[in-house]
């Protein structure tokens, strides 16, 4: 095999398997810069790899590599296509614009003598992430599925520091976790029952002949409701906002992003790469059960984040709400519903992470993120709190945000489904939009109009926590106004997969 | 299988978490006993020496610290009993029109295994068929499985470690519901007038490490690998610390040996991969690894496998160090 030899043909194994050997080398690493150092290198070469394979996915179709040199579907087989490519590059992208912020945020949240450790389950999980969105093996995904859900357990306990109940909230996302994993695996024990295989491709095409059958029933019930779980759609969603409010800064920042996105992509692939958009429990389109389950969910969980009084949680619980978006898109089962879903997935990861990272600054100089202890923060911490507002308009989806660019491409894949359901769903979402700004507003008021307590420090936080936050906001309103790249790849992915299906 | 169901449901009524632990240990057993007739030998070891010996342990280091006896539960909780009804039915229904058991023309028997069973002695040469495709054909995903082990370990290290610092830091903690003081100390087992359990163990361990090494180094051609070597080496060495004492196996192996031999262990496989890499071919590619592509494998193999052996030992022990550690530590502040 002469043309391996070329560097660039061992990328899409390099992304995955160079973040994961620095984790056990990290473990080792002693010291405040280290361990920070090595993580954030390998996130910026994963960022480089991801960014070279989507682009040569996106010139030259779907590469395809044989880990071992075994042909799938004997052995594991990486695929890079342009979703996959398309979620490498959010996900590895976050994580080095997190990782940035980390150094300085992390040091005050997690003991010296952890850091090393702590970097090192913060690579597998990166590692984790990238490799389900990689590969082309329905077995090999619960393998990085369990790197990613052990080593995100771990992350949110370390935030045990400052809030002793992160454990609570680590050890009841360890219980749902597990079980939306078992779940997935029982499922692919069940495929592989009926196929005899576990490459995802091969699947598909073998699935024509055995969809109707009770245990491919089952199957596609345990993957669904599986990934449903682990992606917190509603009324799975318990797990999310205790886990998001008790983690450390940097980890919610990072996980809101790109973890929940990660199962949203899976359930993508399975849904309209194996199932077929079109899946039916015997009568009852899959599409037709999820699309209530979104509406609701959107609705209900930006009604629940008007009444929190946790920065944090307030904005886990529009978290929750904005999945619902996402899962809208896949549930209109269209390559319009789609791309907005798809363009949604980027547009939230970016908005919502500069959301917690300028949330990290607050905390990071307030040592709180109770509204409560947050009154008259705008004047404390002015160019924090204005990254949060334009943030904020980002969530409510404010013309010249992303927020907007996806919400008027949801608006429009709603529209095609027909007059009555088309307008219902366009009004769900007005509403919604409508609940996005009472809760910004409360922060807003809490911020600009309430008098900072007596003898509060003014100050901003250090140049290391606030360009990274403003590197996000800043690219948010990026691709908010120009949005040839974003809506370009997430169409292209679109009309992939809707014509590979 | 009636024993199994049995076990289980004694295990749900149970008051006293003592029984139940020591229930559980007979139910892994039952289950190791049914891998074994369903021809899963190496799972029955994995079954036998982590469901039956390690975690009963742990069960009951654990139950050393917050005490035996249930809390009387005040209310039947109807909510996760129709979940797990639920999901008992679906899997009921799933199991119509299933194919029959070891059947030969199953779908699973007809797409990829035929290639295993036939191909796999020229192409990787090991006669344990099971060893092939785990370690070779779909040594990615044992890999991957090295890492979850190797998550875990780290995992147990930074939570239960951070709240060992916190009470040095001298912030008090919460009192644990202990019995009597001194109850919690696990190294307490190790008194100097057992004398019995010290002969026997004496004369157990060796023959225990031994057995380890072989399952390590026959994994190829019987039954067994890594994953089971390693599991029955800790399990020698946990045997060693609860006869002797904590900190008798600590003198053998501490807890920063085990952290950098759980990095090992992912580093040599990993090592293995980036190897074939630089020769030229995929990642985990052994055929590179010496002249002969049936060599290549063998050695591959026995790299990875060793590798996998490292990391699960040490994951292992440190799972183990760590809930010991933590109960000293309470019986410490209980003094």
């Amino acid at each position: 095999m002469p043309n391996m030899f070329a560097l660039s043909s061992q990328y899409p194994v390099l992304v995955i398997v160079l973040p994961l050997l620095s984790a056990p080398l990290c473990a080792l690493l002693r010291g405040p810069i280290f361990p920070w150092a090595l993580t954030t290198a390998m996130s910026a070469l994963a960022f480089f790899f991801s960014v070279e394979l989507l682009a040569a996915a996106a010139a030259g179709g779907p590469l395809s590599y044989e880990i071992g040199g075994w042909a799938a579907p004997w052995g594991i087989e990486y695929v890079v296509d342009p979703l996959s490519g398309f979620m490498l590059v959010i996900i590895s992208g976050i994580s080095t614009g997190v990782l940035l912020f980390a150094r300085e945020s992390i040091a005050k949240e997690v003991p010296g003598h952890q850091l090393g450790l702590f970097f090192s389950a913060y690579l597998l999980a990166l590692t984790g992430m990238l490799g389900i969105c990689i590969t082309g093996d329905a077995f090999n995904v619960f393998v990085f599925l369990e790197i990613m859900s052990l080593s995100s357990y771990i992350l949110i306990a370390m935030g045990a520091r400052n809030d002793r109940r992160a454990l609570t909230a680590a050890f009841q996302y360890l219980i749902i976790g597990t079980v939306g994993a078992t779940f997935y695996l029982i499922g692919v024990g069940l495929i592989y029952m009926m196929t005899g295989t576990l490459n995802m491709a091969d699947i598909a095409s073998r699935f024509a002949d055995i969809e109707g059958t009770r245990p491919i029933l089952a199957a596609v019930g345990f993957i669904v409701i599986g990934l449903s779980i682990k992606l917190a759609l509603f009324p799975f969603h318990v797990w999310l906002p205790n886990a998001y409010t008790y983690a450390p800064s940097i980890v919610t920042a990072f996980f809101a992003g790109t973890a929940t996105k990660v199962s949203i992509y899976l359930l993508i692939r399975f849904i309209f790469t194996i199932f077929g958009p079109d899946y039916s429990f015997g009568g009852v389109d899959l599409a037709d059960i999820l699309l209530p389950l979104a509406v609701l969910g959107f609705l209900s969980m930006s009604m629940v984040a008007i009444f929190q009084t946790n920065l944090k949680r307030l904005l886990a619980y529009s978290s929750v709400a904005q999945l619902g978006y996402i899962v809208l898109g896949i549930a209109l089962a269209s390559e319009a519903g789609l791309t907005a879903a798809l363009l949604h997935i980027f547009n939230h990861a970016i908005v919502k992470t500069g959301l917690f990272l300028s949330v990290g600054c607050m905390f990071f100089a307030a040592g709180s993120v109770y509204l409560k202890d947050l009154h008259g923060i705008g004047k404390r911490m002015p160019i924090t709190t204005f990254g949060f507002v334009l943030g904020g308009l980002g969530l409510i989806g404010v013309p010249l945000t992303p927020g907007f660019i996806s919400k008027w491409y949801l608006v429009v894949a709603a529209l095609e489904k027909g007059s009555v359901l088309g307008y219902s769903l366009v009004a769900a979402l007005m509403i919604s939009s409508l609940l996005a700004v009472i809760y910004i507003w409360r922060v807003v008021e809490v911020a600009y109009f309430r008098d900072p307590p007596e003898g509060a420090a003014k100050g901003e936080a250090s140049l290391s926590l606030l360009v990274p936050t403003w590197i996000f906001i800043l690219g948010s309103f990026y691709f908010g106004i120009d949005t040839t790249l974003n809506v370009g790849f997430a169409k292209a992915a679109a009309a992939f997969l809707m014509g590979g299906a | 299988m009636l024993l199994l169901i049995a076990g289980t449901m004694t295990v749900l009524v149970v008051r006293n978490l003592f029984v139940a632990t020591m229930l559980l240990g007979i139910v892994s057993f039952t289950m190791a006993l049914i891998f074994v007739s369903l021809d899963a030998v190496d799972v029955a070891f994995t079954e036998a020496a982590v469901g039956a010996g390690v975690s009963t342990v742990l069960y009951i280091g654990t139950l050393a610290m917050v005490g035996s006896q249930e809390k009387e539960r005040t209310k039947f909780a109807a909510g996760p009993l129709a979940i797990c009804l639920a999901v008992g039915a679906v899997l009921y229904y799933a199991t119509y029109q299933m194919p029959p058991y070891g059947h030969a023309a199953n779908p699973v028997n007809m797409h990829v295994a035929p290639r295993y069973i036939e191909d796999s002695p020229t192409e990787i040469g090991v006669p344990n068929m099971v060893t092939s495709v785990l370690a070779s054909y779909r040594g990615y995903d044992t890999f991957g499985e090295t890492t979850v082990i190797f998550t875990a370990g780290i995992g147990v290290m930074l939570i239960l470690r951070q709240r060992r610092r916190r009470k040095e830091d001298g912030k008090k903690e919460e009192k644990s519901p202990l019995n009597k003081p001194g109850d919690g100390s696990l190294t307490g087992l190790g008194s100097q007038h057992d004398l019995v359990p010290h002969v026997v163990a004496k004369l157990l361990i060796p023959f225990i490490l031994m057995f380890a090494l072989y399952v390590q180094f026959h994994g190829d051609y019987g039954p067994g690998g890594g994953f089971q070597a390693g599991v029955i080496f800790a399990a020698g060495i946990i045997l060693y610390a609860l006869v002797f004492s904590l900190e008798h196996a600590r003198a053998v192996i501490n807890e920063k040996t085990i952290l950098f031999m759980m990095a090992l262990g992912v580093l040599i496989y990993g090592g293995v991969g980036l190897t074939s890499i630089l020769l030229g071919g995929a990642f985990l590619d052994y055929n590179l690894l010496a002249h002969d592509p049936v060599h290549g494998q063998h050695l591959g193999i026995l790299l990875v496998e060793l590798g996998v052996g490292i990391t699960v030992t040490a994951a292992m022990l440190a799972i183990f160090y760590a809930f010991v550690g933590r109960a000293d530590a309470i019986a410490e502040q209980m003094d």
